[in-house]
């Protein structure tokens, strides 16, 4: 019977670079910033990284579709990199890869890095792309806010909810997440905003205005991994370790059969429910001590709460409202800014909120450290709610 | 268009009697491929169904009628379409006239038949009273007085003088004249031939404009949602010539529906703003932006490969669970049962549904922002992902009843080529 990966993999190094409008880097540059921070973290030599995983979505075309571009920008030793692709949870994917090849012994220590150069495409939002050459035929020319907008619609009949009311609350999540990013030096939006700006703002796809949308950004983060006991003999006591790495792609029940609402996300809640298990977390509104979950819309951030099990069913809006979320609250969520203010260059997200929540879990986040939590989760929904690919990471502090 | 009103003509005819498609346009969208072969794949018509394209002639649709009328040694039945898409300059007099429609009869010897053929004639002449060149979008009219004393006067009278001929029938016996003419222009031709001019029906411009190819299908749709058993009906095609042929209403005319012209009237929306219109009809060239630039390149092996999903709008059902599904699979979606190779086809495309989610994108590309879409629930189980049509914004909630309806999906400037789909649309 398979046992999992919990506590059987060590982060020992991270490093994540300054998201935003990076004109002045390419990949290559945003890559190598978060690995320098990275190596000296882990305050080891580069020839010590046996294999390499490299998570790219969209900028495939700028980078090469392989796993060159990571080998070529870091000048690593001629060891095996691979690319990886699973739309937004490309980061995670990437640190899954990594972590189970530690986890299986093939390697002692291995790299993680997720990259997207998003302004180099020209695009103001995510690039348009072709969406398969026999989905394109009959599937809408939808953009993600409004792919996103369909669980507000949803959700909102589901629950009996007025549309005023979940605009509010949708409202709140990201009011929340500009007031967190403004204690974040390496965020892409660091203003605050006001509750009725979000309100007013001009609308993109209903129910969701401007401000519901998430950054578009470039970016770069990584991660160094090993066993605790190699962590442990290169000198390192506060260690974090992985508790759970869980994935979960649709198999076409959102797209095809009646039963899904459009309400809720299947993924995230069969992702969440192994990770969990695997990392033997049996109460995670008593035991996560934050969570940094893929808000890449307001209206997603609010279900997920749900999703994840956080929320009872129909009671994300009162929880949000209620400060459940905030930084003070019970449960802090998006405490660097999230995808919506720190930003989203979207092969990178999964690597950058893994590294948060280990920053928190060290207790290194300055003015934004949230007290001195144990555990914390990273969430990805990539795709859109007809079809996606849900990850949910736990991770904490060794021994606890 | 076509498909539109094909669908209401076969509404409650088993399909599989059609043998035979003509599609008579002036405006046809393609010079090589079948319009008719576009329209038959999207009826789910089989396979040895006949298509046959009629271009080039106002007179089209009275020519096919005819020509289906005359397939005397057949046992299936003719689907006969006239439409057109009347492109016109802003400003011109075309474009205060002018309406796109498409009307659709069906053709044979069924027990329902509600008008038989009595007689019929043609009287051709190269007579120029407009023309387009090939490759044109406007016509080029010449002098009204001069189409009107000339033309329709000349060649009207004519052909009906010789159809009431051959039908051996008086004038004044005729109960309904169909002209594609102005009613003024009508009036005359019945006095030039002898018929009462209280028989000359309304030529229905206030309702739809001058539809061109269709307009005598769509005025004798019309005339016989009204017309008693026994009473004749002469119908008439104008240019370069012109036919007429006498029907007789049947019986069974009693029993024909008598709402489906003013049915049509009265769905869609209307466009208030001129600029949108003008933008519809490809005047105008807006700034779609950089999504427009998105290659709409079709990959015609799938298309091909798919065509009966796509443009057929054919799901599947799982012999082993019932699941209704679309698209079809090799797996069924159904998470109870996932069986493989189970599924029988099962068409959608008349198949009722509610709207589950939905969105206005104000972001994405479309001719005519916003894009609506979201999913729709299929009465009897399924679900599909797809774009509203005729809708404003506001129209649409979680549960709104909708239908399906055939429309062009995706326009590949680069390569000159559309695509069809189907669109969900509220059902009044």
């Amino acid at each position: 019977m398979a046992t999992g990966i919990r506590d059987k993999v060590a982060i020992i190094g991270m490093g994540c670079c300054r998201f935003g409008e990076r004109w002045d880097c390419g990949a290559e540059d945003l890559m190598l910033e978060a690995f320098a921070e990275a190596l000296a973290d882990a305050q080891l030599e580069r020839d010590r990284i046996e294999a390499a995983w490299l998570g790219v979505f969209y900028q495939e075309q700028s980078i090469s579709k392989s796993g060159l571009s990571l080998s070529m920008a870091l000048r690593l030793p001629n060891v095996p990199v691979t690319r990886v692709e699973n739309l937004c949870a490309t980061g995670t994917e990437a640190l899954r890869g990594a972590a189970y090849a530690v986890a299986a012994g093939a390697v002692d220590i291995a790299l993680a890095m997720g990259v997207e150069k998003l302004k180099d495409t020209g695009f103001p939002g995510l690039p348009e792309r072709t969406k398969g050459t026999f989905e394109d035929l009959w599937q809408p020319g939808f953009t993600p806010p409004g792919a996103f907008a369909q669980l507000a619609a949803a959700y909102a009949a589901r629950h009996g909810h007025e549309m005023t009311t979940l605009k509010r609350a949708m409202a709140h999540v990201s009011w929340k997440s500009h007031e967190n990013a403004a204690h974040n030096p390496k965020a892409h939006l660091r203003n605050r905003i006001r509750i009725e700006q979000a309100l007013e703002a001009p609308m993109v796809a209903y129910p969701l205005g401007l401000y519901d949308c998430c950054g578009v950004s470039d970016g770069a983060a990584c991660a160094i991994v090993t066993t605790p006991a190699i962590a442990v003999s290169l000198g390192r006591c506060d260690m974090v370790t992985i508790k759970a790495l869980q994935l979960a792609p649709s198999n076409g029940v959102e797209l095809s059969h009646a039963s899904w609402d459009g309400s809720h996300t299947i993924t995230t809640r069969l992702a969440a429910e192994r990770a969990y298990r695997e990392a033997a977390v049996r109460d995670p509104r008593r035991e996560l001590g934050l969570i940094e979950v893929h808000d890449c819309f307001s209206i997603t951030e609010l279900v997920l709460m749900e999703d994840l099990g956080l929320s009872d069913a129909g009671r994300a809006v009162a929880d949000v409202l209620d400060g459940r979320y905030d930084r003070d609250g019970a449960i802090p969520c998006q405490v660097d800014g999230g995808l919506k203010c720190f930003g989203h260059p979207v092969g990178a997200s999964g690597l950058r909120m893994a590294y948060e929540v280990y920053t928190q879990l060290l207790g290194r986040a300055g003015e934004r450290q949230v007290g001195s939590p144990a555990l914390g989760l990273t969430h990805n929904l990539g795709g859109i709610p007809n079809r996606n690919v849900a990850s949910v990471s736990l991770f904490g502090l060794h021994g606890k | 268009m076509s498909v539109e009103a094909a669908r209401a003509c076969l509404q409650g005819v088993d399909r599989s009697r059609v043998g035979w498609v003509a599609l008579a346009s002036t405006t046809l969208p393609f010079a090589d491929r079948s319009n008719a072969g576009v329209v038959s794949a999207a009826l789910g018509l089989r396979e040895q169904c006949a298509m046959q394209d009629f271009a080039a002639s106002r007179r089209g649709a009275t020519g096919a009628l005819i020509a289906a009328l005359d397939r005397s040694d057949v046992t299936d039945d003719a689907l006969v379409i006239g439409a057109d898409r009347r492109l016109t300059r802003p400003g011109s007099s075309q474009e205060a006239a002018y309406g796109h429609a498409a009307a659709a009869l069906l053709v044979g010897r069924g027990a329902g038949t509600i008008a038989e053929r009595v007689a019929h004639a043609t009287v051709a002449g190269d007579f120029v009273d407009q023309y387009r060149a090939s490759g044109e979008d406007y016509d080029y009219a010449l002098e009204e007085r001069w189409v009107r004393d000339e033309g329709q006067l000349r060649f009207l009278p004519q052909a009906i003088r010789l159809a009431l001929e051959r039908a051996g029938a008086a004038a004044d016996r005729i109960a309904h004249v169909v002209a594609p003419t102005p009613a003024r222009s009508s009036q005359a031709i019945a006095r030039a031939a002898g018929l009462p001019e209280r028989s000359v029906a309304a030529d229905r411009f206030d309702a739809c404009g001058d539809t061109g190819t269709p307009h005598p299908l769509l005025l004798l749709a019309d005339c016989l949602e009204r017309a008693l058993p026994g009473e004749l009906v002469l119908v008439t095609g104008f240019g370069q010539g012109a036919d007429a042929l006498l029907l007789r209403a049947t019986d069974a005319v009693r029993s024909h529906r008598k709402d489906g012209v003013a049915a049509a009237f009265d769905g869609g929306i209307s466009e208030p703003e001129y600029l949108r219109f003008l933008s519809h009809c490809g005047v105008v060239q807006m700034d779609w932006g950089k999504r427009a630039e998105r290659d709409a390149r079709t990959a015609h092996t799938v298309a091909w490969r798919r065509h009966r999903d796509i443009v057929g709008f054919v799901g599947g059902r799982c012999r082993r669970c019932d699941t209704v599904q679309y698209p079809r699979t090799r797996a069924c979606v159904n998470p109870e049962c996932r069986a493989f190779d189970t599924q029988d086809e099962q068409p959608l495309a008349d198949t009722g549904g509610s709207v589950k989610t939905w969105t206005e994108d104000w972001l994405a590309y479309t001719r005519d922002p916003p894009l609506v879409y979201g999913n729709v629930a299929f009465d009897g189980g399924g679900n599909v992902f797809t774009e509203f049509t005729d809708t404003r914004p506001g129209d649409l909630a979680v549960g709104t009843r909708v239908r399906f309806v055939f429309r062009v999906k995706d326009i590949d400037a680069a390569r000159g080529f559309h695509r069809y789909f189907w669109k969900a649309t509220v059902t009044h």
